[in-house]
């Protein structure tokens, strides 16, 4: 497919990384924000194929991943009530909850639906309306626009009995609470592209300046995550600490103004619990008091719920880049993906299921010999 | 989740609810999205869809640039591995 085959070239994949050893000298670690750019990472094995001087750790930037326990088990009430129809990407569906995931809802008989967009719950919401329709409104800064405009349209469209369950985070504030964690080791970032397609760049700017990291905004191919990584090599080795764009082709420093419109005009920042993690200030969206009527969390009122996390899962490490999938006694044996114990295990794009699917729990030894600890 | 991927624009349209939308080619899946957030979008145009909404429109000079840029190093990798003064690489 153009604009994606063509960044997959194994020959200037070479190029790129004869550069990055060219370019090395010393130790550097770098952080890819993305869940998906950590997915592309372990798929091609790009990690594997850096100089033994860079080390790539796995950022907290997968939703699904992220969602807290709490939301999940609300989201699992709310589906479980007669008259709603619960609506949600594909991915959140094998998430497990405290007592079942909603595959599971599903098949004692709850009226859940995998939606591709948004948008579809408006026609759903119209075609059934003596129903309520609840969107599980998960995401980062990308999906923003989405679920804003699917609210936007209910609203201007007239539609009541649609609602949404917000869970959506920033990728901002998790940078700042990472760079001021006391056990941090990570000295540059690949930006994620696709959230700065909607935002643009200028954010991340002062956090560049006021921590000294290089900051590169990367796309999601091979070739985008060799060169993202060049770069950030490259301003380390220099003593830079700037804001560079290596994905131009989508993404612009101003991002979607667009976009930004409609997201600000239907939610409000907030504090937010990210799962694995806790409570990061200013670091997620819920919905403005004009759009009061369309919050699932204020229509549905599922009264205290208590979660328990596992004791031996060291998520909250891995989403920090503090340690790896592989570090966990757990991971590959009593976790897996079919048995998730925690947050990074629960969807393809977490750093414990993508080492898993690409069978990394069979082969420590590489890791030993690239000098890692096992 | 931040998936987001290239497809072109092969049609305009509104659709009954006053809303801009495209059907997009998606190296031969045509789906619909919502252009509401790239207005000026064209029939031809490549952009960047995530959850059924385009998001950006890719730059196609921006594309070459970049291709440029890994030709070039292309050939200074070429000029220094046919010099043997030059340090050489660690075999991977
Ligand atoms: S392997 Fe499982 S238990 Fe271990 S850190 Fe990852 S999610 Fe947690």
């Amino acid at each position: 497919m153009k604009f994606m085959d063509e960044y997959r070239d194994e020959k200037l994949a070479h190029k790129l990384i004869a550069e990055i050893k060219r370019t090395v000298t010393r130790p550097w670690v770098l952080m890819e924000v993305c869940g998906g750019q950590t997915h592309s990472i372990v798929k091609y094995g790009i990690d594997r194929l850096l100089p033994k001087e860079v080390e790539l750790v796995h950022g907290p930037g997968c939703p699904v991943c992220v969602t807290a326990l709490e939301t999940i088990d609300k989201a699992h009430a709310i589906a479980q009530r007669p008259n709603v129809i619960f609506c949600s990407f594909g991915d959140m569906l094998r998430v497990p909850g405290s007592e079942a995931d909603l595959l599971v809802l599903k098949s004692r008989g709850a009226d859940i639906r995998i939606v591709y967009s948004p948008i579809d719950c408006l026609k759903i919401a119209r075609e059934n309306p003596h129903k309520q329709v609840v969107f599980f409104a998960i995401g980062f800064e990308t999906t923003a626009p989405a679920n804003a405009m699917a609210v936007w349209q209910a609203k201007k469209q007239g539609i009541s009995n649609f609602s949404i369950l917000v869970s959506h985070v920033l990728v901002p504030p998790a940078i700042s609470a990472i760079l001021q964690s006391p056990d941090n080791r990570v000295q540059g970032f690949l930006g994620p592209g696709h959230v700065c397609t909607v935002v643009g760049y200028r954010e991340y700017e002062p956090l560049a300046t006021q921590f000294r990291v290089p900051i590169v905004i990367t796309g999601f191919e091979p070739l985008d995550l060799l060169e993202g990584t060049l770069m950030a090599v490259r301003q380390l080795e220099e003593g830079r600490a700037e804001v560079e764009n290596q994905y131009p082709r989508v993404v612009q420093r101003d991002g979607n103004r667009v976009a930004q419109q409609i997201v600000e005009s239907v939610f409000e920042v907030c504090d937010r619990n990210w799962r694995g993690v806790g409570s990061i200030p200013q670091s997620g969206y819920a919905l403005r008091p004009d759009f009061a009527a369309y919050d699932a969390e204020r229509l549905f009122d599922v009264g205290a719920i208590a979660t328990q996390e596992s004791g031996v899962c060291i998520s909250g490490l891995v989403l920090r880049g503090a340690k790896k999938p592989h570090h966990c006694s757990a991971f590959g044996k009593a976790c897996t993906p079919e048995h998730p114990l925690g947050a990074t295990m629960v969807s393809a794009e977490g750093a414990c299921a993508a080492y898993y699917a690409y069978g990394r729990h069979l082969q420590p030894q590489d890791f030993a010999a690239k000098g890692q600890p096992s | 989740m931040c998936l987001a991927i290239p497809g072109k624009v092969v049609a305009i349209e509104t659709d009954a609810n006053g809303v801009k939308m495209a059907k997009a080619n998606f190296g031969g899946v045509v789906k619909k999205v919502c252009l509401e957030y790239t207005p000026d979008v064209e029939v031809g145009d490549y952009v960047l869809v995530h959850v059924g909404f385009a998001l950006s429109r890719v730059d196609e000079e921006e594309a070459q640039r970049t291709f440029q840029l890994l030709e070039e190093l292309n050939q200074l990798d070429e000029l220094i591995e046919a010099d043997p003064a030059l340090p050489q690489e660690n075999p991977p």
